[in-house]
């Protein structure tokens, strides 16, 4: 038990490792703003290094970009107002949180709709084992 | 009876379902091998070009609007001397330049002007104009996020085609010249 807490903390921590960020010396004006920021900032796709988020990225793009996000933010621009102009930019790839759109319909439905296929396969099964005793005798081997 | 008669079929579900995942799965590596997640399609596509005005590389004291440059298609090469795959690409340009049938900007980006002149001295210039934006901010304009990367704009300013990466004799004869070619009807009707 305690082997297994230890190993629970341990990847706990190596999560929260892999969660720090790129710190700039950026110059917010409270905690609030700060916050946003790093919200925002860790929804945004680095499209240099694709894997890493804008917030967590030390490539020179992210950046780049992380100053422009803060002066766009100085300038009183919305959380959407910020998006939409990268978007306009680096496209939708940008955007970790995929909008709903004809292209990414799969994305977003294509998983509940296999799980949704799979419980109609299971349910269907289910009732054919629940048949009258007497099919059931009459059906060895069923063994899945 | 009908149960019965079902049975064995019934058996090949699990292989069934396991064949269908193998195929996904071999579509899913086939798909990985002939696309490179690194180039994303450019949403300024058929867009007009963003409005800039950056130096020019030889001589800085001039600058180069997008307005200087309307009426003519050309082609805006992004480039830097710290960049790898800029210096493979180097030699298709070289090569293709006078071939293009359309001017070759170069777009020196976040580059140290006195570095990308000795880059282009030791390796050759194939560019008619280089114009340096040493910030990268007119750069995010034209949402570059890697060099090299290729414009073609139009006689209006719209940005009619974008390829990331080098150009390559295959990309230039698929890809490129058949746009060069259409810009170029385009214009003479």
């Amino acid at each position: 038990m305690k082997r297994l807490l230890l190993a629970v903390l341990i990847a706990l921590a190596l999560a929260l490792s892999a969660a720090a960020f790129a710190i700039d010396p950026l110059p917010f004006k409270d905690n609030v703003q700060r916050d946003r920021f790093q919200h925002l900032t860790r929804e945004l796709r680095c499209m240099v290094c694709q894997d890493e988020s804008l917030l967590a990225s030390n490539a020179d793009f992210a950046k780049q970009l992380r100053r422009q996000i803060f002066d766009m933010m100085q300038q009183g621009k919305s959380d959407k107002e910020i998006k939409d102009w990268l978007v306009a930019r680096y496209s939708t790839f940008i955007l970790y949180d995929p909008p709903l759109a004809p292209s990414t319909i799969a994305l977003w439905f294509g998983t509940p709709a296999i799980l949704l296929a799979g419980g109609i396969v299971v349910v269907v099964l289910l009732r054919r084992r629940t048949r009258p005793a007497g099919a059931i005798a009459e059906d060895p081997g069923d063994d899945w | 009876m009908n149960e019965v008669a079902r049975k064995p079929i019934g058996r090949f579900v699990p292989l069934l379902v396991f064949a269908a995942l193998v195929v996904f799965f071999v579509i899913g590596l086939l798909w990985n091998q002939s696309h490179d997640a690194r180039f994303v399609p450019s949403p300024l596509i058929d867009k007009p070009a963003p409005e800039f005005r950056l130096p020019r590389l030889e001589n800085p004291t001039q600058f180069v609007t997008k307005a200087d440059l309307l009426g003519k298609p050309y082609l805006l090469n992004v480039f830097a001397s710290w960049c790898f795959a800029c210096g493979d690409e180097h030699p298709v340009l070289m090569a293709y330049r006078d071939k293009f049938g359309v001017s070759l900007i170069g777009y020196d980006y976040k580059d140290a002007p006195q570095d990308a002149r000795a880059w282009l001295d030791r390796h050759g210039n194939p560019y008619h104009e280089v114009i340096a934006d040493q910030s990268g901010e007119t750069a995010i304009n034209f949402g570059v996020y890697g060099a090299p990367e290729t414009y073609l704009i139009d006689a209006k300013g719209i940005i009619r085609y974008k390829h990331i990466g080098p150009l390559t004799p295959d990309v230039i004869a698929k890809e490129l010249e058949p746009k060069i070619r259409a810009l170029a009807q385009e214009g003479s009707t």
